[in-house]
């Protein structure tokens, strides 16, 4: 067991922070959550020598240590508290040489804090292209600290760097910039009242709103032993430190830097000339979103095809395999496709982080942001919440972890609360089954009838989605930050590594963070259909089979009918016909009820669920169609798939929160029940009265 | 009338000269929004909102309402 030490790594956003990160520790990494908020936490071992490991945290990007959102708290928390096992023995600062200057200025205030710092100059590999030239002697003097020139692309420098974080003791822990010359009545005063503490630190703690483990900010503030200044005063002061500190790294970068423009060629001018402008821009976006629309929509139902088919296979070997009981059963009918409800999800989870990651790493994500903030803001959304929108049209659950590149909490909390109103795959075979029973197959000017309600029912769910993200941002009061200043990267190919590492990472995070309440809740249903109370369900088998003493059937019948009885029976049935009154006033029947009841598990049940009370053999829908065409209304007579009772139901699916995967993963992005309940309890109850008025009105 | 980075025209350069404290977040500061900087609107998206500016060498979009609020001087 050897020892270990720990190693923050801080840097601006579009450093290659992370692509360091992944260099450093390789795949011997994970993703886990701060407690209580919803910021990643990224840590990884990384051996050093024979007898040390570094344990590396990779802290959120920030610009600086004066924080404006979630993420950054996080950073300065840490550096503060000298208790909390991870803070850092050594903290290594990443800076991209393009944005040296601006990403000097989070360097000089983490060196402020008097923890041995290293800097890191990543992308050293473009310095030829961009006629930069560097004097890394000057620059570790004036600094005091030591530097690593690395390229994360070309892999060079890292064994430079471990080299570095080894030896970290030798590094000076004496400040650049002594935050006194601030105002240096005021600090004076300060030391004066604190005398044992570091003054940049006490000068964080009165000017940052975040938590602290060991130093107050009340008690430090309600000391009267120095008056505090009021928060316009504050807030100039961080202004003068900003300026001191740019005063400060200008003239070190005029004798350590020369940046000779000539030799530098500039792409991206010329791409961004195309990509934000105000046809073409749009025009590009566009076609993005379409292909990866498409992926998510036709690509990945090949893998999930296989899926499907591998645990249904599975399934029937197991039950073969496996003596028969109820263990059996549970195992059979409960767990494993519980387990293949959960892995179907992966081909659409891993294609959609697949192009985020590429469009984020690329520095795309940024002009999209760009493009769409006008028209998004309207509505309380972000520019970023475009793709997890679009994204929910094919499923809602990628979509929702892919809002997690919203920093806006607000703006990230509505897109989430909405995105499930977008139509996604699910909902499209039962539209597709009620829409070919109650919509006549007829074509008016060019347009057939039956296409042109589909594309309504896309676009319903569209407006709903954008309409409710309005009402939500009249309504929710929550305090966030709402002025908007997006860094533009400059464009890089996407390294493969970081892409990959991504994909895997959510992916993973899907599985074992949703998947456990998935399977849950399908043990759960399992339970429901299969059990149920007396001798109606228990002996259904003898209870069938003697009404057919008189008349011969075909086994296969019986079979199905057994079957129907027993679902009519089980606890879902009696949940089913228990809420038969409530479902009634929208045009159904308690069979519908039992499908609607199961399907909160997965809308796509909806089928399945028909065609086993039906006792339809196979789930072939032209079977199913006829059989649910020949159903009647037990109140009112005459078919009970109408015109009304259809577009009820679409209505019913388009709003209604049905989907227990999203609300699980909700529940892991929102950390807590509230929102996915709340989700669930006013989108259902909107379906339900909108239902209700249209069967009411048509009917 | 004061001219401010949102009259600057696409191409067009300007000199920060000054910006209301209590308006301008700190973020915008921290990116290199200095007095004396050199500002260049690269592209606006409809509606003149947000704008694509070159601060210094600091590329970043910000919104027309922050735009209002930074004093230039037009070169």
């Amino acid at each position: 067991m050897g020892k270990q030490i720990n190693v923050a790594l801080i840097g601006n956003p579009n450093t290659g922070k992370t692509s360091v990160f992944n260099q450093l520790t390789g795949l011997n990494q994970q993703v886990g959550n701060y407690p209580g908020i919803t910021v990643e936490k990224k840590e990884g071992i990384c051996k050093l020598s024979r007898g040390l490991k570094a344990h590396i945290i990779d802290l959120p990007g920030t610009y600086s240590l004066n924080a404006s959102s979630l993420d950054e708290n996080v950073v300065i928390e840490l550096l503060l508290n000298k208790n909390d096992k991870d803070f850092p023995d050594v903290a290594v600062v990443v800076s991209d040489v393009e944005n040296l200057k601006r990403n000097l200025l989070l360097f000089t205030q983490i060196k402020d804090l008097e923890i041995p710092t290293i800097l890191v100059i990543n992308m050293a590999d473009r310095m030829q292209r961009k006629g930069i030239e560097l004097d890394v002697a000057i620059l570790e003097e004036r600094l005091n600290t030591k530097v690593a020139l690395v390229s994360a692309r070309k892999r060079t420098g890292i064994e430079e760097l471990k080299e570095l974080i080894l030896n970290y003791r030798h590094i000076s822990t004496e400040p650049c910039l002594h935050a006194s010359v601030m105002d240096p009545e005021y600090f004076g005063r300060l030391r004066k009242a604190f005398p044992n503490q570091s003054l940049y630190k006490l000068w964080l703690v009165i000017t940052q709103d975040v938590n602290f483990g060991n130093v107050n900010r009340h008690s430090l503030t309600s000391d009267n032993s120095f008056h505090t200044k009021s928060n316009s005063d504050l807030k100039r002061l961080q202004q003068k430190e900003t300026i001191l500190r740019y005063q400060f790294i200008n003239g070190l970068l005029k004798e350590a830097m020369t940046v000779d423009l000539s030799t530098a060629t500039d792409l991206r001018i010329r791409i961004d000339r195309l990509l934000t402008h105000r046809v073409w821009g749009y025009v590009i976006f566009t076609l993005i979103m379409l292909i990866i629309f498409q992926a998510i929509y036709d690509w990945s139902s090949y893998p999930m095809d296989f899926i499907d088919t591998t645990f249904a296979s599975f399934g029937e070997w197991s039950r073969n395999a496996l003596p028969p009981g109820s263990l059996t059963n549970l195992i059979v009918e409960g767990i494993i496709p519980g387990l293949g409800g959960i892995v179907i999800f992966i081909p659409q989870i891993a294609f959609l982080f697949l192009f985020i990651s590429i469009l984020e790493e690329s520095g795309y994500m940024s002009r999209v942001v760009f493009l769409m903030d006008r028209i998004m803001r309207r509505f309380g959304l972000s520019g970023k919440s475009v793709v997890p929108l679009v994204s929910g049209t094919a499923c809602a659950i990628p979509a929702v972890m892919a809002t997690r590149n919203i920093e806006n909490w607000k703006e990230r909390l509505i897109t989430i609360l909405v995105v499930p109103f977008t139509t996604c795959s699910a909902r499209l075979p039962v539209y597709l089954i009620i829409i070919a029973l109650v919509i006549p197959n007829e074509t008016y000017f060019g347009l057939n009838l039956q296409g042109l309600t589909l594309m309504l029912l896309y676009l319903l769910g569209f407006g709903t989605a954008i309409g409710a993200a309005w009402i939500l941002n009249k309504i929710l009061k929550i305090k966030s930050k709402s002025y908007f200043v997006i860094e533009m990267p400059n464009y890089k190919v996407p390294l493969f590594k970081n892409v990959a590492i991504n994909v895997i990472e959510k992916t993973k995070s899907f599985v074992f963070g949703a998947g456990k309440i998935i399977l849950a809740i399908s043990i759960i249903l399992w339970v429901l259909a299969s059990y149920g109370p007396g001798d109606n369900f228990n002996k259904a088998e003898e209870i069938v089979t003697t009404s057919h003493t008189n008349s011969q059937i075909p086994e296969q019948e019986l079979e199905q009918e057994i079957a129907a009885y027993k679902l009519k029976h089980s606890y879902i049935g009696i949940i089913g016909r228990g809420i038969e009154p409530a479902v009634t006033p929208l045009g159904y029947d308690w069979k519908i009820g039992i499908a609607i009841v199961s399907s909160f598990a997965a809308r796509e049940v909806f089928v399945g669920t028909l065609a086993t009370i039906y006792s339809v053999g196979s789930d072939q829908e032209e079977t199913i169609k006829n059989r649910m065409a020949a159903e009647v209304n037990p109140v009112l007579g005459g078919p009970l798939f109408t015109f009304a009772s259809g577009i009820s139901l679409l209505l019913f699916y388009a709003f209604a929160m049905q989907c227990m995967s999203t609300l699980a993963i909700v529940k892991k992005e929102t950390n807590t029940w509230k929102w996915p309940m709340l989700q669930l309890v006013i989108m259902s109850g909107f379906a339900y009265v909108v239902a209700l008025i249209a069967f009411q009105v048509l009917k | 009338m004061k001219l401010t980075v949102a009259d600057l025209k696409r191409g067009q350069l300007g000199i920060i000269k000054s910006f209301s404290v209590d308006k301008v977040p700190l973020k915008l500061l921290e990116m290199g929004c200095l007095p004396g900087n050199n500002v260049e609107l690269l592209q606006t998206a409809p509606f003149s909102d947000p704008i694509y500016l070159n601060i210094n060498g600091c590329h970043l979009a910000i919104r027309k309402e922050t735009a209002l609020q930074i004093e230039i001087e037009i070169i």
